[in-house]
C-alpha cells in the first residue's frame, strides 16, 4: 500500500479565514486518524497582508512540514503568485479565477458565488474552498461538518451551520474532480489524538502540574498561552491576568509564588529583557517560578512573527551575578508538556527559576500528538513544610544540600523574610563577609546538585537514530522536528544518521553529552536556526568540542528536513 | 516590653529621620488592629525606607527597586487571607515604579501602599525625585530641578484608588490613626506620608508649619470633587489627612469569583480540555 505523505497550503490576506481553513482541515483529518503537522507564516499586521498555513498529512507520526506542495487553496489571487513554484508534479491549485497562461493544474471553484447564494458574507468563501479540498479528497463529508461544527460552535449554532452548509456546496464541487491528485484519501480509524500548538502543550503540561496563577503582557509569539489560559480560567480554576508590562507580570508571579501558588509567566525575548532583573529577585530570594520564553528573531523588534533559536546564550545568563537557574529547551509538542509539568517540580525542589525556552516554530505549529499521560506530571513540592512551626523559623537555613525549608506566609508561628539584598539565615539584610560567603556558597550547593540533577536525568540530552552513523547531527529546540524528517530522508537514501537533542541547556549535561557524542562516530553537523551557533559556543566551553561543520539558519524561517538532509550526506560523504 | 511587631533589631537610620515615626506609627496601628504577626506580609523597595522588612517580626520581602506593588498583587491574588502592606519612597514609587501605581489603583487589588515621600533619594546621597519641589538643590541638580513635581494624591485619586490619604512624620498618633484606616479599608490604599529627609532635604520645619488636617476642617471624605479640590491645595497650607474613601469590588474578588485561592495547588485534569484540540 502506497504511504500518505502530501502537503496542502492555505493562502490568503490576513483576515480571510486562512488560520481557521487550515486548522478545521487539519483537525478533520487529524479525527480520521491521519498525522497533521502544520505552520503557519503571517506578517505582524491584522488586515491585508499575505498569511498562509501549511500542514503535512501522513498516515504516520509526521514532525515537520516538508515541500513542496500538492494542493494550493488560494483564498487570493497572491497565493498562487507566491507559492505555485512550490507546487509538486502531481500537484493543482483550488481557486476563484485562475491566472491567464499559467502552466499548473487548476481546479477552479467558484467560492465567492456561492458564499453570495447562500447568503453568507464574501469572507466565508474560505469555507467552500475547504470543502473543495476535501471532495477533491474524496474524504469523509461528516467528519468535515462535524469537524465545523465543534470548531464554531462558539460563534453561535447558526454561524456553525452556515459554515457546514458552505462547505457541503463546495465538496459537491470538488466531488467532481476527486481523484485528480493521483489518490483518494478515507478515514483511517476514528482517532483520539490532539492536534495542538507546543504553547497548546505547554498551557496544558503547566495546568496539569497545579499551575493555579498566570499573569502575562502579551507579545508574539507567546500571547496564545495567554488567550487559551484565559479562554479555559473557569474550567480549570486557574488566575489569569494581563498586567502593565512584563516587569509587573514577573514580579506579580513572584509574588504568587512566595506566598505559595505554582506560577507562571510567558514572553518573548524583549519582554524576556524587561524580565531580566527580577528574574536574578526569584535566584537571590530563593522563590520558585517558571518563565517561559518563545523566541522570535531579534535583536529589538525584530521580525515579530517569525521564528529563531537566537536567545539561549542571553537566557542562560540573564541577570546580574551568579545564581542557579534551569533552562530547559522542548523540542517537540509532547517535550512541551511534560517538561512544562516537570519545571514545576524544579523550581520547587531546588527553590529556583526555571526557564522553558521554546521559539515561534514550535510555539505556534501544531502537531498531532496522542493524548498526554496527565497523571505522570506527578507534584513534588520539595522541601515545603506546611505546619505551623514553633521556635525560630529560619527561611534560609543553612543546610547541606544548599536546600532550606520552606514555610510559606501565613503559616502560624512562622515568619516568612525573603530579600533580593544578601541575607542571613532569617532573611535579614547582611553584609557580613562570613554570611555573605556562606549564602553564595549555599546557592552554589543548589547548583552542584542540579547539574547532579541534569546529568543523572535521561532526558537531559536524547539520542535517535542509529548507534554506527555515517554522520551525527547536533540540535537543540524546534530544530529537533525537521531533523528526524531529515533523518528519514538519509534513511531512503541509505546513509545511517544519529540526532543528539541537548534538551537541558542550563545546567549543562556535559559529562551525559559527552558520553553520548563519544559513543557516536564522527563527523558531527551541528544545526541551529541562528547565525552564532550558540549550542557550538556551549560545546566549546564545556566540553572542548568543535563539530565538524555547522548548518545555521537566520531567516527568521525553520529548517526544511531537505535542506538537512542535503548537508548532512555532503558532510557524511566527505 | 518589646512591641510584638519588633525584631530586635536596633534601627539604623540617620538621627531624626521620619522613618523612626512611621515605623512607630506603623506598629502602633498592627498592634490596634490585632493582627498576628504571621498574618501580615510587609513589602519594601529600595531605597532608606527599605529596611522595614528588617525591623518588623511579621513576613517579609524586600524587593528590587519599585517593584513593591505587583509584588503585592500576585501575593494578595494568591493568598487574600493575608494582610498585605508595601512599603515604597517617592523614588521607589513615583519614578522607577510609577508605572504599576495607576494599575493597582484601578484594579482596587486590597492591598495598602506607604510611600515614604521626603522629596529626594537619600540612600544614594541626594538626588532629586519625582517630587522634589521646582528650585531645589540636590547633587543631580546643582543649579535648582527645573521639573515639575508630581502630584501623588492627585494621580492616585484620578487612578481609581478607593482610599487616599496623606500623613506627615511629625504627626505619629494622626499617622498610626492613617494607617490603621488604610490597613482596614478594604480596596486599595495609599498613604502618601510627607517625611523630612534630615540630612539631604530637611523639610520638618517646613511642614510642621502648614499642615493641617482635613478631619478638622469636615472634610466629607466620600465626595470625590471636594478630595479632587483638597488634593490641588498645595501652598501655605498642606492638608494632611484621608482625602478619599470608597468602596468597589476588589481585584481579588473580581479574579477569583468562586476559585479556591491560587495558594491551593491541585492538579487540573486536563483531559477535559482536550476538546479544544479535537
Amino acid at each position: 500500500m502506497q504511504r500518505v505523505d502530501f502537503t496542502f497550503l492555505v493562502g490568503g490576506e490576513a483576515g480571510a479565514g486562512v488560520m481557521l481553513t487550515g486548522r478545521v482541515a487539519s483537525k478533520a483529518l487529524v479525527r480520521g486518524g491521519y498525522w497533521v503537522f502544520a505552520m503557519n507564516e503571517y506578517p505582524s499586521l491584522i488586515r491585508g497582508g499575505h498569511n498562509w498555513f501549511l500542514a503535512r498529512v501522513c498516515d504516520r507520526e509526521v514532525r515537520s512540514q516538508r515541500l513542496p506542495i500538492d494542493v494550493i487553496i488560494a483564498l487570493d489571487e497572491a497565493t498562487v503568485r507566491k507559492h505555485a513554484y512550490n507546487l509538486s508534479k502531481r500537484g493543482l491549485i483550488i481557486t476563484e479565477d485562475a491566472p491567464e497562461g499559467g502552466k499548473e493544474r487548476v481546479v477552479k471553484i467558484p467560492m465567492a458565488r456561492v458564499a453570495k447564494e447562500e447568503g453568507a458574507p464574501p469572507v466565508a468563501k474560505n469555507m467552500v474552498a475547504l470543502g473543495a479540498f476535501l471532495g477533491i479528497l474524496g474524504y469523509s463529508p461528516d467528519l468535515m461538518t462535524s469537524t465545523i461544527r465543534d470548531e464554531l460552535s462558539r460563534r453561535g449554532a447558526k454561524v456553525a451551520e452556515l459554515n457546514a452548509r458552505l462547505a457541503l456546496k463546495g465538496y459537491e464541487y470538488g466531488k467532481e474532480h476527486e481523484g485528480a491528485l493521483g489518490f483518494t484519501l478515507k478515514p483511517l480509524r476514528s482517532a483520539d489524538n490532539l492536534f495542538l500548538t507546543g504553547n497548546d502543550a505547554i498551557a496544558l503540561g503547566a495546568l496539569a502540574a497545579g499551575m493555579r496563577f498566570y499573569a502575562a503582557y502579551p507579545m508574539t509569539p507567546a500571547s496564545p498561552i495567554l488567550h487559551f489560559l484565559a479562554a479555559v480560567e473557569d474550567e480549570a480554576e486557574v488566575v489569569v491576568l494581563q498586567p502593565e508590562s512584563e516587569i509587573a507580570a514577573i514580579n506579580m508571579v513572584i509574588g504568587a509564588a512566595y506566598a505559595g501558588a505554582r506560577a507562571m509567566t510567558a514572553t518573548s525575548g524583549g519582554g524576556f529583557s524587561l524580565m531580566v532583573e527580577a528574574l536574578g529577585q526569584a535566584g537571590m530570594t530563593e522563590t520558585p517560578i517558571v518563565v517561559v520564553e518563545v523566541q522570535r528573531p531579534g535583536p529589538s523588534t525584530g521580525l515579530p512573527t517569525f521564528t529563531a533559536q537566537g536567545d539561549l546564550r542571553f537566557v542562560i545568563h540573564a541577570s546580574q551575578g551568579e545564581f542557579p537557574r534551569f533552562v530547559i529547551a522542548p523540542g517537540d509538542h509532547e517535550e512541551s508538556f511534560y517538561l512544562a509539568a516537570e519545571a514545576f517540580n524544579l523550581a520547587e525542589r531546588y527553590q529556583v527559576p526555571v526557564v522553558i525556552l521554546s521559539d515561534k516554530y514550535l510555539g505556534e505549529s501544531y502537531g498531532t500528538v496522542a493524548p498526554f499521560n496527565a497523571s505522570a506530571a506527578a507534584i513534588d513540592r520539595g522541601k515545603l513544610v506546611e505546619e505551623p512551626q514553633q521556635g525560630d523559623y529560619k527561611r534560609y537555613l543553612l543546610t547541606e544540600d544548599g536546600i532550606s525549608y520552606r514555610a510559606l506566609p501565613g503559616t502560624e508561628g512562622a515568619i516568612v523574610r525573603v530579600n533580593s539584598s544578601e541575607h542571613d539565615e532569617e532573611g535579614f539584610g547582611s553584609n557580613d563577609p562570613v554570611i555573605v560567603r556562606a549564602m553564595v556558597e549555599k546557592r552554589l550547593r543548589k547548583l552542584e546538585l542540579m547539574r547532579r540533577e541534569v546529568e543523572s536525568r535521561e532526558d537531559s540530552v536524547k539520542v535517535y537514530g542509529d548507534w554506527e552513523p555515517k554522520v551525527t547531527l547536533i540540535v537543540w529546540g524546534s530544530v529537533k522536528g525537521p531533523a528526524l524528517e531529515a533523518m528519514g530522508e538519509l534513511k531512503e537514501r541509505g546513509v545511517k544518521a544519529a540526532l543528539v537533542q541537548v534538551v537541558f541547556l542550563e545546567p549543562f549535561p556535559a559529562g551525559r553529552l559527552r558520553k553520548t557524542l563519544d559513543a557516536l562516530a564522527r563527523p558531527y553537523l551541528l544545526v541551529e536556526n541562528n547565525s552564532l551557533a550558540q549550542l557550538g559556543s556551549l560545546l566549546k566551553e564545556h566540553l572542548c568540542l568543535k563539530p565538524d561543520d555547522i548548518l545555521l539558519k537566520y531567516d527568521g524561517r525553520p529548517f526544511d528536513p531537505h535542506e538537512i538532509a542535503s548537508k548532512a550526506l555532503e558532510v557524511a560523504r566527505r | 516590653m518589646k512591641n510584638p511587631y519588633s525584631t530586635g533589631r536596633k534601627a539604623v537610620w540617620c538621627p531624626g529621620c521620619g522613618n523612626y515615626a512611621i515605623l512607630a506609627a506603623f506598629k502602633k496601628a498592627l498592634q490596634e488592629l490585632g493582627l498576628k504577626p504571621w498574618e501580615v506580609v510587609v513589602i519594601s523597595g529600595i531605597g532608606c525606607h527599605g529596611r522595614m522588612t528588617d525591623y518588623l517580626s511579621t513576613n517579609g520581602f524586600h524587593t528590587i527597586h519599585g517593584r513593591v506593588l505587583p509584588l503585592a498583587t500576585g501575593i494578595k491574588l494568591a493568598n487574600p487571607k493575608l494582610t498585605v502592606i508595601g512599603f515604597s519612597g517617592d523614588g521607589d514609587a513615583y519614578a522607577i515604579g510609577l508605572g504599576h501605581l495607576p494599575h493597582a489603583a484601578r484594579r482596587n487589588v486590597n492591598v495598602t501602599l506607604i510611600v515614604h515621600d521626603n522629596m529626594i533619594f537619600g540612600l544614594t546621597t541626594g538626588q532629586v525625585t519625582p517630587t522634589t519641589p521646582i528650585g531645589v538643590r540636590t547633587r543631580s541638580t546643582p543649579k535648582g530641578n527645573v521639573e515639575h513635581p508630581l502630584n501623588p494624591v492627585l494621580l492616585a485619586l484620578s487612578s481609581g484608588a478607593t482610599f487616599v490619604a496623606r500623613g506627615f512624620a511629625g504627626e505619629p498618633s494622626h499617622l498610626a490613626w492613617l494607617f490603621k484606616e488604610a490597613i482596614s479599608h478594604k480596596g486599595f490604599a495609599i498613604v502618601d506620608v510627607l517625611q523630612p529627609c534630615v540630612t539631604f532635604y530637611n523639610t520638618y520645619q517646613y511642614f510642621k508649619k502648614r499642615v493641617y488636617k482635613l478631619e478638622d476642617e469636615g472634610h466629607d471624605p466620600s465626595n470625590y470633587e471636594a478630595a479632587l479640590r483638597k488634593a490641588l491645595e498645595w501652598g501655605d497650607r498642606i492638608p494632611i489627612g484621608i482625602f478619599y474613601k470608597t468602596t468597589r469590588p476588589t481585584y481579588e474578588e473580581l479574579l477569583l469569583k468562586q476559585k479556591e485561592p491560587p495558594v491551593v495547588v491541585k492538579p487540573v485534569d486536563v483531559t477535559k480540555l482536550y476538546r479544544y484540540f479535537r
